[in-house]
């Protein structure tokens, strides 16, 4: 048994973004259909010269025929993935897998969700019958148990954890001030955020990733082929998943500091890719803000602080737009919101503008020319998560 | 001989100061404090409790044959009370049981059944939670409790009291009524209803005495349980002229507990009791109960009712009133909970009202809730069960949530590490949110989560052990 990757053999062609937004007047398929009409016009191709679609979307539709439907799609596969908050990176992670395979010459992977029709804030699970001893917290407060824990472990005093993570939702909003598609563009100084109420254990509304509709589309094709539709494809260079056992919720030696199942598919995103060290070889990287401690954690489960580290390293302005290695340069779900489906295809969307030099001047990262990007998206809860770790590069080999 | 194995009163954590009622109402209220079961604790949870102090780790006395539960307030029309605490106190399927009520007396009776019975060992368990309109009696002079009376043949186990006798008097007359599931309660002229007490006390308590040869003056102490002050207050009076003890009918501290009272009353009675004492109880509701006993010097395994009283913490009225439903509040706006499902949680019986979980042979991990393969090791199908509503956890980490939907937001919740191996997430309760810390100790207890298409449904929480220190911590 062994993760073998399928570095190089697949490129990205063509994205589309919507913009992430409370979309009153566009359901889910008004917005895949712009989404990937965006994406193919831009290579010249039509919904009819896609052979295969993988349709991610947690919430806003079953089947291949959500997608099949509104673009009218004729004798052609459409799958329907749902994995959680990772759901759009794992329909691209099947498109890639169906191309490389040899299966298909081209492929699409829509990533859809609209939230906003539920007459509810927040994102709200479809209920499955159960025994009724499930916890009914919201994400909020699950993430938020990573704060008194690892403020008790590392020896962060509470108030300084908050400017910390206060400081870490202030760095993506000043990044998505700067992204016309990004829902929330307006910058937030570190004292307003310490100074919002608390929601959700030391977590203020502004912790947390906003809620948005919007869509993104990634074709792909054999990396061979990829010129002959675009002179600046993105290669596949990893691309990994782990389901977590839910264990850490059972097994008193997990302590609530890490996440494991982002570790493990990092660490098998970095062989496939034959990265080493993640901070100083990635040009940029877009994780998974669903809240702040959430990112907080995750420069140590990715590699790119110690263990321990991370909030200094955020205080210091390591993971800024032009700090060491960029992090969530477009602004993250702290200013996009989180369309659970199109999440992961909306952070590639980033990665694809920044490593062809498409980004706008005033967010543009100056590591670009190394060449490397990295996705990681989750879905689940601190103890039961999935994960998944893409590795995106400008050149092959 | 037969008599009592234990008894048990269970007072909730909450209390209401009668004060504040009038200094919100304007006028009403009184003097002294009333329990006030939580948000998530209902008559089932209330008798649980109760009874899970006498049951739970007991080698000393017999299995429990027969089950009985008293409750004015019944979860459920059609559906019996009885099999929910049975279930909670995993208690085998041979065991029968029996709802006493929804009428007041079912309480006492079920106590003279229960002493009548061939069974070998009885459980008789109440649970009340006493409400009414703002401002009303009910509210200012109830009080929310359970009981749980173990009562056998001595053979059963040792017994706290030997049952020397007693009389049963019923009659039909209107003193208080209320339609089901009726807020209010609705009473007669009270000096009417005093009267038929005070004739039917004196009647029962009379034959009671001469049931077993016995004086007034032979009587070393008396609890009268009655639903208004003076009901049985001549007859108290004239044992009191006969030297006989009367106890305090905790109207003051806890309220008339319904169903619960002559269980809560017996069990503070024998408290205050010693070997040989000649102890009465009279339960007045549609009639009347006299039982005397006689006080053993065996211990009870139950945290005596004065104990209780001793702690606890107050209740803003406003909260109260929130809790019982009778001031509407606005909800979290988040979709509410959705109802359980009756096959999935039968299926899962044992970790729902028992919170059994399961412990790998192999590596000795506990799993909460119990799972078939282990997440040490990954053996498969070698699991024993793990009773672990009796162990104590240490908070590993914690929040509270101001955004989940909670019948009393905020959810209070945090990670819990089992003394004896096992973790699991749950939500805590009878906790203030600013009191919780890393290594606070907690125990397990069976509460009402919520209410969905009319289904109960009950689930395990953690509490604060009282007194308990905090891990790391220096007192």
């Amino acid at each position: 048994m062994a993760s073998h990757g399928i570095a190089d053999q697949v490129a990205i062609i063509a994205m589309g973004c919507t913009t992430f937004r409370e979309h009153w007047d566009r359901g889910a398929d008004d917005l895949a259909i712009d989404a990937t009409v965006e994406a193919l016009d831009s290579v010249d191709l039509r919904p009819a010269d896609v052979d295969a679609w993988w349709l991610g979307t947690a919430q806003s539709g079953m089947s291949g025929i959500t997608l099949a439907a509104p673009l009218k799609l004729e004798g052609v596969p459409v799958t329907r993935v749902e994995n959680y908050c990772a759901t759009g990176s794992e329909a691209l992670r099947q498109a890639c897998y169906a191309v490389a395979s040899g299966a298909y010459d081209v492929a699409a992977a829509v990533g859809v969700e609209k939230v906003k029709d539920s007459g509810y804030q927040g994102l709200n699970a479809f209920p499955i019958p159960t025994d009724g001893t499930q916890r009914t917290l919201t994400a909020a407060a699950m993430f938020s148990l990573v704060a008194p824990a690892y403020a008790e472990k590392y020896g962060v005093d509470p108030t300084e954890l908050r400017r910390t993570l206060a400081r870490i939702a202030s760095k993506n909003h000043a990044n998505g001030a700067r992204n016309p598609r990004a829902q929330f563009r307006r910058e937030m100084d570190v004292d307003a955020i310490c100074a919002m109420p608390e929601v959700a254990g030391m977590l203020s509304v502004f912790d947390c990733a906003g809620v948005a509709d919007g869509a993104a589309t990634a074709v792909v094709v054999r990396a061979e082929d990829a010129h002959r539709y675009t002179d600046s494809p993105l290669y596949v260079k990893a691309l990994s998943f782990v389901a977590g056992n839910g264990s850490g919720l059972l097994d008193p030696d997990y302590d609530y500091t890490h996440f494991p199942e982002c570790e493990w598919a990092a660490r098998d995103a970095y062989a496939q890719a034959g990265i080493t060290d993640p901070r100083r070889e990635l040009a940029m990287a877009e994780v998974h803000d669903c809240f702040t401690p959430t990112e907080l954690v995750l420069m140590e489960d990715l590699g790119f602080s110690e263990r321990g580290e991370a909030w200094r390293d955020c205080e210091a302005g390591a993971f800024d737009l032009h700090g060491d290695l960029p992090v969530n340069t477009d602004g993250g779900l702290k200013s996009f919101g989180h369309p659970v489906g199109a999440s992961g295809l909306r952070m590639l969307f980033e990665c694809w503008l920044q490593l062809r030099g498409e980004a706008p001047e005033d967010r543009r990262i100056e590591t670009a020319d190394r060449g490397l990007a990295l996705t990681h998206n989750l879905g689940g809860y601190p103890g039961e998560m999935v994960s998944f770790v893409g590795i995106w590069g400008s050149e092959l080999g | 001989m037969r008599g009592i194995i234990d008894v048990c009163g269970h007072l909730p954590h909450w209390r209401l100061e009668r004060s504040e009622i009038a200094a919100v109402l304007g006028s009403g209220g009184g003097a002294g404090t009333r329990t006030v079961a939580s948000y998530d604790e209902d008559p089932v949870t209330l008798g649980v409790a109760a009874a899970r102090a006498l049951l739970i780790g007991r080698s000393d006395v017999a299995p429990v044959e027969s089950l009985t539960f008293a409750t004015t307030a019944p979860v459920y029309a059609e559906k019996s009370g009885s099999p929910l605490v049975h279930a909670a106190l995993q208690l085998p399927s041979s065991v029968s049981t029996l709802d006493a009520g929804p009428g007041l007396r079912g309480a006492s009776a079920a106590l003279r059944a229960a002493l009548h019975s061939t069974d070998r060992l009885v459980a008789v368990i109440a649970g009340d939670v006493r409400t009414g309109p703002a401002g009303s009696v009910d509210e200012n002079g109830g009080g929310d409790a359970g009981a749980a009376v173990l009562i056998g043949d001595d053979s059963a186990g040792e017994l706290v009291a030997e049952h020397l006798g007693g009389a049963s008097a019923t009659h039909e007359f209107l003193d208080r009524w209320r339609a089901p599931g009726e807020l209010r309660m609705h009473a007669w002229e009270e000096r009417f209803g005093q009267q038929r007490y005070d004739e039917l006390a004196a009647d029962a308590w009379d034959r009671a005495l001469g049931s077993c040869g016995l004086t007034d003056g032979e009587v070393t102490r008396v609890a009268v349980s009655s639903p208004h002050a003076r009901a049985g207050a001549a007859l108290a009076k004239r044992l009191g002229a006969a030297g006989v003890e009367v106890t305090d009918r905790l109207d003051r501290s806890v309220g008339f507990t319904g169903a619960a009272h002559p269980g809560l009353l017996l069990a503070d009675l024998l408290e205050r009791s010693g070997a040989g004492d000649v102890v009465a109880l009279v339960a007045l509701a549609d009639g009347a109960e006299v039982f005397l006993f006689r006080r053993t010097a065996a211990g009870s395994a139950g945290q005596p009712v004065a104990e209780q009283l001793a702690i606890g913490a107050p209740l803003p009225y406003g909260k109260y009133l929130a809790w019982r439903g009778v001031l509407p509040t606005q909800p979290p706006n988040r979709p509410e909970p959705a109802r359980m499902s009756a096959s999935a949680a039968e299926r899962r019986s044992d970790w729902k009202y028992g919170f059994v979980g399961s412990r790998d042979r192999s590596s000795g991990a506990v799993h909460l809730p119990p799972a078939r393969v282990s997440y040490r090791g990954g053996t498969v199908d070698d699991m024993e069960p793990a009773p672990m509503a009796a162990h104590r956890a240490t908070v590993a980490t914690f929040t509270v949530d101001s955004l989940a939907y909670s019948p009393s937001p905020p959810v209070v919740f945090a990670v819990c590490d089992f003394e004896d191996g096992g973790r699991l997430p749950m939500e805590l309760t009878d906790v203030a949110a600013a009191d919780v810390r890393i290594g606070m100790q907690v125990e397990m207890t069976f509460r009402r989560i919520g209410t969905a298409d009319g289904i109960a449904n009950y689930f395990w929480k953690a509490r604060p052990v009282p007194g308990a220190p905090v891990a790391g911590e220096a007192d």
